[in-house]
């Protein structure tokens, strides 16, 4: 089930929440109305967030690179 | 796999159609739009964060059923400028402009400097006759001012909610929402110093680390 990338939330979010509702295994979540949270240890990669986030800011990058 | 369950506000989108619609019928339904106003701020300032936005917006629901299941949207990227902090904050800003000088034209016909103008105001520049929903009032003729410019308000984000959603994706909008921008500002207000763990540690599943 692991993916070799990850999501990454990107400075620009603007917390909208539409990530957290595509997130097949629940793995974002809104933190205080900031911006959204990834959980890396239960993304599995699958890019759903990526393709649904309206600001672009959410990328998929490699697991080993710690930002 | 997170089970998808449905919930009472997955369906609050249809609050969008019926409230433009009442507004074509009467003008004075336009007040019940205050809701969808005060609301987000008041769970923002009680520290709910952007839950309204997350949860209980109709608006961005009724793009995601029309841009995402109704597939009406081109699902392009949002052009990095909209992205901006600058065209946010400054469309947040114009925002603020166009709603105090539509109280103060209420306020002018409250006092009795100025008629009542029985049209609604798209995009700020177009005059559209909506004398059709005014049956007069009971109430002073400021109240039914306010429900024609508040209306205008909420017709003009609509329609350019639902340009930008045929245009990008379906809730393109929501990046540059006035009140989304705003309830963003109180949040990070209240959140401070404070910084969201970035998950790249095992050390806390809190989610909160501080800063200094």
């Amino acid at each position: 089930m692991a993916s070799k990338n990850r999501a990454h939330v990107g400075q620009y979010c603007v917390a909208c929440g539409c990530c957290v509702k595509v997130c097949p295994i629940g793995a974002i979540s809104v933190w205080k109305g900031v911006k959204a949270v990834v959980d890396t240890l239960r993304c599995v990669g699958c890019g759903r967030c990526a393709n649904e986030c309206p600001a672009g800011t959410i990328e998929m990058i490699p697991r080993e690179v710690v930002q | 796999m997170k089970q998808q369950q449905l919930h009472w506000y997955d369906r609050l989108w249809i609050v969008t159609p019926i409230y433009l619609g009442l507004g074509c019928f009467n003008i004075l339904f336009a007040w019940v739009g205050m809701i969808f106003f005060c609301l987000p701020l008041l769970i923002a300032i009680f520290g709910g964060g952007k839950l309204y936005c997350n949860r209980y917006c109709d608006r961005g629901q009724f793009f995601s059923l029309l841009g995402g299941r109704l597939k009406l949207s081109r699902n392009y990227p949002t052009p990095r400028w909209m992205r901006s902090n600058v065209f946010r904050y400054g469309f947040l800003i114009f925002f603020f402009i166009m709603f105090f000088q539509m109280l103060f034209v209420t306020v002018l016909v409250g006092s009795g400097a100025r008629d009542l103008s029985q049209f609604v105001t798209l995009l700020w520049t177009f005059r559209v006759p909506w004398h059709w929903a005014y049956h007069g009032t009971l109430f002073a003729p400021w109240v039914a001012q306010f429900a024609f410019g508040f209306y205008s308000i909420m017709l003009t984000s609509t329609v350019i909610g639902l340009i930008v959603m045929v245009l990008f994706k379906p809730r393109s909008w929501c990046v540059f929402c006035p009140m989304g921008t705003m309830t963003q500002l109180i949040s990070r207000l209240r959140a401070g110093k404070s910084e969201p763990c970035t998950g790249n540690c095992v050390c806390c599943n809190e989610g909160d680390h501080h800063a200094g």
